[in-house]
């Protein structure tokens, strides 16, 4: 009773240990036949018993290696061929990719073990990986991902790591960026002026660098990053200094679970994710304490980031703080050392990836540079996340994360949307799966341009994918947006200019595969809208290529334009302006400058557009609360405003307080009014977040049954407030509607691209 | 004023006022057109044509009509040439006060004497109250070129020198403060003037120049772009070294507008090998309308032609080519 299956196996299960998992599997149920990677993944004869080849399907989808996704399994029936006895891995076949690549993990559990495990030759080697970690993304120019094909290419294996590269059973077999200390990768450790620290042991110099309150840049997996003690408050404030970074917060690393428990307070959930492959930082509720041990790190602020080792050279300065141990039971102890680890960007422009630009474009920046010979190909920050009702909400997509695909639920011709102004990122779509590139940055600067444009071409070049639409935003100044008509024009490509928010909402609903009509809740900063006006708090009906205005907040003037996303107190004066108390601006404000003029300015609307971005409102809320006046980062003044109202704790909403018109306009004047003679700020920050969260939840539902639409996406950057989430789902739950929010793609302007695309494919499908 | 009252009014109007206060031969002869000698061997003619809309009509450190007298001379002077001779028309909105319209035509008369480049021909028509916006003027300008010289946009080289020839914003910021009534510590003048004087000298200093402008509608940025473009250049600025008159900038700040998008009137920009850009920043600062005159960048290598500059914290910022005016684009 012998049975012999074709099976075929998609989704990432290229250079992820796949087809040794199989060997593996076969040899133990006893099936002959042979396994081999094709343009579309993986592909398998096998024969043997038919329990057995059932047995085979099942536990090859409950027993995937951990960086292998599944998405489909096809089986057909085939002759049995008797002379078939044992099983191969046949060499791989090539054709049009469409497989999905591999994102870059943290070291795992076994190279672990092996890398602080004083007989093993790879003890203390800082590139150590497997076909289960390690870099992959970052280190790929093109398909199919072949050694040859990435940065590891000028190294040749010696005879020991060739003869695990070769062993079917060897969980190094076919690990592209295979290596050992004989053959592979090095370290070096440089002073900023380029000089080359003669030093045997660059770890343990560049911790004593550290240690002793100096920066050191150090080599990712995506980019340099800039490393200082966190506990040193005058190398956190020499850093901030440098960096120009006014209060904005940085990211701490930590060992464990254990050490972080130390600074933050953490669930289960929040434990997984910063602990799993990806390696995030993830942001945490900040225990009160942590101020004292790492002053200056997250200053202001109810939430840090933290997050733990992710390359094995990371490892290598905790286990130098830890004195060396052997084997690996310290890697569950808390220890102390608590790091600083941020973007080596110098004024905001891309992270720096090659050794020679760390020297040059970090001077000034980094006191020493710990790098090596391995190349990053490919730019990826830190990814940033947090947990929202129990959900991972992404709010800086890079390493680990991209380029995971999102299934998009509509399968479309592929487009190549270009997204947004600041926090950009691209997206490419290929039949139902889109990929949203990494975080390419604030199109504020010319290198940031130029990354956008590299990650366009590098995108296209890695899924082998040729765009046949385009879709950008509708606002005319962005580079993106310019990029895309340019694209459009030079190959002949239909050309989708997609709103705003239309775009924010459609995000949502292709992270769902959502195709339905659905309600959209956009608030947001500012949005071109389709009246020229700026939008950003918007209601809106969402089916596809179509987006129809149900409502509004109602608009505030932005006196100066732009200039009043930045300093809060010029949004708290167009506030008073439309409660009727302008006299009150130069009272409250006169120590700013400008404030005397303000009132003129916002009476006869000199440079005072109106818009009805929700961002602004809470601008508004802080800079009457004297929470922030002038910010010093994006979104300070959200952020704080955060904080203050979960530290106050629940409080009841004014009922009243706001208003719908017949037109759906609504009005919170009469919320900030409250909030004008408010003397305790967190009290006024717990009414603002409570009483905007009643009125949103009263206007949604109201749309929702006067729509019968019973389905509700949230959308736009505001949404990065956990307060206003977890708050409003939770009572539009309640009202019966399905609340659907962005998760894997920002909520953000990072996420814009993946609505643009999805709106595109609409209008293609149409 | 009154429209369609025949051919007797304008008669009156054109010989009361425009021919009293420009006054020249060719335009006393009356007749269609003027009548005019040929520029000297060798020299090419260049012309240039601007209207001139504005409001206010009269504003700090001028009005419309001068504006319209410098506006035009300064587009042929960029070019390098002599500006000869002008035209002008105007179109009248019934009822505009004749005082007014008087002054007007004396300020621009003054300006063309100034100049010394008569206003040759013109024309005027008066069309019905509400369908103008009290005074439009139209002038285009005659130059003659000399041999061997060619300015053009697309000259710039990289290594070269950029300059400017004074401070940035004033005119735009000076239209801005009055139409708003806007209050500053000292007042703000535009700057508008004839620069042909200025130009002649430069050209002397340094004949290599390779490019001049002048930085009106859109500012010093946009007309930067223009010539990245021209030229598929770069260009790297350095903040701190483009001048701007204190009261501007804090104008700019509160309004939130960036000095470097408001018009001038009476500021080039010149593009010049950087050998020659001390000669030619000495010979800008010699003049009167160039004391404030400063090296503000240099071009650079760059095939995406972005115009980019340094700012305060060692960061480098995107001076961004805009469709329009500053629309708000932060999310
Ligand atoms: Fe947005
Ligand atoms: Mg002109
Ligand atoms: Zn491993
Ligand atoms: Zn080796």
């Amino acid at each position: 009773m012998l049975e012999r299956r074709r099976v075929r196996v998609s989704g990432v299960v290229q250079g992820v240990g796949f087809r040794p998992f199989v060997y593996r599997l076969a040899q133990e149920l006893d099936l002959a036949g042979w396994v081999r990677n094709d343009a579309h993944g993986v592909e398998m004869e096998v024969q043997g018993l038919p329990g057995n080849i059932s047995a085979l399907l099942v536990r090859m989808v409950k027993e995937a290696p951990r960086l292998a996704r599944v998405d489909q399994v096809d089986t057909s029936g085939r002759a049995p061929d008797l002379e078939d006895r044992g099983f191969t891995i046949r060499p791989s076949r090539g054709g049009a990719v469409t497989t999905a690549i591999g994102v870059d993990t943290a070291v795992c559990p076994d190279c672990l073990a092996e890398l602080f495990d004083p007989t093993d030759r790879r003890w203390r080697y800082p590139f150590i990986n497997c076909t289960q970690c390690g870099p992959r993304y970052t280190i790929t120019h093109s398909l199919p991902y072949d050694r040859a094909n990435t940065s590891m290419a000028r190294f040749v294996q010696c005879e020991a790591c060739q003869d695990e590269y070769d062993a079917p059973t060897h969980r190094r077999f076919h690990a592209e960026p295979n290596a050992c200390p004989v053959c592979g990768p090095a370290l070096s450790y440089y002073r900023i002026d380029g000089v080359r620290v003669a030093t045997r042991d660059p770890v343990a110099d560049a911790l004593l660098a550290i240690l002793s309150g100096q920066v050191v840049a150090i080599k990712g997996l995506g980019g340099f990053n800039l490393v200082c003690d966190a506990r040193n408050p005058e190398a956190v404030e020499r850093l901030r200094a440098r960096k120009a970074r006014g209060g904005k917060p940085f990211a701490v690393m930590v060992l464990n679970g254990a050490s972080a428990r130390r600074y933050a307070r953490l669930d289960a959930d929040e434990a997984a994710l910063l602990d799993g492959p990806e390696r995030p930082i993830v942001l945490l509720e900040k225990r009160p304490e942590a101020d004292l041990d790492l002053w200056g790190v997250a200053p202001e602020l109810d939430r840090i980031g933290l997050m733990l080792p992710n390359t094995p050279l990371h490892y290598l300065l905790f286990h130098d703080e830890a004195g060396r141990p052997d084997g690996r039971g310290w890697l569950d102890a808390e220890q102390p050392l608590a790091l600083v680890v941020t973007s080596a960007n110098p004024g905001g422009e891309p992270l720096v990836i090659d050794n020679e630009a760390a020297m040059r474009r970090l001077q000034g920046l980094a006191d020493f540079v710990l790098t090596h010979d391995r190349d990053i190909l490919v730019r990826a920050d830190d990814s940033v996340m947090r947990v929202v009702d129990r959900a991972p909400m992404s709010i800086r997509r890079g390493r680990g994360y991209t380029p995971q695909a999102i299934r998009i639920g509509r399968k479309g011709p592929p487009v190549l949307a270009t997204g947004g102004y600041l926090k950009n990122a691209i997206c490419l779509t290929r039949g139902d799966e889109a990929f949203l590139s990494q975080h390419v940055g604030d199109l504020d600067n010319a290198a940031s341009c130029v990354a956008m444009d590299e990650a366009i071409a590098h995108l296209s070049k890695v899924l082998a994918c040729t765009p046949e639409w385009i879709a950008c935003d509708r606002h005319p100044d962005f580079h993106a947006t310019r990029v895309a008509h340019a694209l459009a024009q030079e190959r002949g490509l239909p050309l989708v200019e997609v709103q705003h928010h239309h775009a924010h909402i459609a995000a949502v609903l292709a992270e769902h595969g959502l195709t339905e009509p659905a309600l959209g809740l956009a608030l947001d900063g500012v949005g071109l809208g389709d009246d020229g006006t700026a939008w950003g708090g918007e209601l809106l009906h969402v089916d596809g290529a179509r987006c129809e205005r149900l409502g509004h907040l109602r608009p505030l003037r932005l006196p100066g334009g732009d200039r009043a996303a930045r300093e809060p107190w010029r949004m708290a004066a167009s506030a008073l302006f439309a409660l009727g108390q302008a006299d009150r601006i130069a009272e409250r404000f006169g120590h700013l400058k400008g404030a005397d003029r303000l009132a003129g300015m916002l009476e006869r609307g000199t440079r005072c557009p109106p818009t009805s971005s929700m961002g602004r409102w809470f601008d508004a809320a802080a800079g009457l609360l004297g929470v922030c006046e002038v910010m010093q980062y994006e979104g300070e003044a959200a952020m704080r405003l955060e904080a203050l109202a979960a530290g106050y704790g629940p409080v009841l909403p004014r009922y009243g307080s706001w208003s719908v018109d017949q037109d759906r306009v609504l009005d919170l004047g009469g919320l900030l009014a409250g909030l004008v003679d408010e003397t305790v700020p967190a009290r006024g920050a717990a009414v603002f977040h409570t009483t905007l969260i009643a009125a949103l939840e009263q206007w949604v539902a109201d749309a929702a049954r006067a729509t019968g639409v019973r389905t509700v996406a949230l959308g736009g950057g505001c949404f990065l407030n956990a307060l206003v989430t977890e708050g409003l789902t939770r009572r539009l739950g309640t009202r019966g509607l399905t609340v659907l929010r962005a998760g894997r793609a920002p909520t953000h302007d990072g996420g814009l691209a993946l609505g643009q695309a999805w709106v595109a494919i609409a209008h293609a499908m149409e | 004023l009154s429209h369609g009252a025949g051919g007797r009014v304008s008669a009156q109007l054109v010989r009361e006022l425009f021919a009293r206060h420009f006054a020249n031969p060719a335009l006393d002869a009356g007749d269609d057109g003027a009548v005019l000698p040929a520029p000297g061997p060798g020299e090419r003619l260049v012309m240039a044509t601007d209207a001139h809309v504005v409001s206010p009509l009269f504003f700090p450190g001028g009005d419309i009509g001068c504006l319209s007298v410098h506006g035009t001379i300064n587009d042929v002077a960029v070019m390098g040439a002599r500006p000869l001779y002008l035209s002008a028309s105007f179109i009248l909105e019934e009822g505009y006060p004749l005082a007014d319209l008087a002054r007007i035509v004396e300020s621009m008369a003054r300006a063309a004497r100034e100049a010394g480049v008569p206003v040759v021909t013109g024309d005027t028509k008066v069309v019905e109250q509400g369908k103008g916006d009290g005074v439009f003027i139209s002038t285009t300008g005659l130059g003659a070129l000399p041999a061997g010289r060619t300015l053009s946009g697309n000259q710039a080289r990289p290594g070269d020198a950029i300059l400017v020839s004074g401070t940035m914003g004033d005119h735009g910021m000076a239209i801005m403060a009055q139409r708003e009534s806007l209050a500053f510590d000292s007042e703000i003048v535009s700057d508008t003037a004839a620069l042909h004087g200025l130009i002649a000298q430069l050209l002397e200093a340094a004949p290599s120049v390779r490019v001049l402008r002048d930085p009106t509608r859109g500012g010093l940025a946009t007309t930067l772009n223009e010539i990245a473009s021209q030229s598929g250049v770069g260009m790297v600025l350095e903040e701190k070294a483009i001048p701007v008159r204190e009261q501007v900038d804090a104008a700019c700040e509160l309004l939130g507008l960036d000095p470097l998008y408001v018009a001038n009137e009476g500021k080039l920009v010149v593009v010049v090998p950087a050998e020659h850009a001390e000669a030619a920043l000495a010979a800008l600062r010699a003049h009167p309308l160039g004391s404030d005159a400063a090296r503000i960048g240099e071009i650079v290598e760059d095939a995406n032609a972005f115009v980019q500059i340094r700012t305060g914290f060692g960061g480098k910022r995107m001076v961004d080519w805009l469709s329009g005016e500053q629309l708000p684009r932060i999310c």
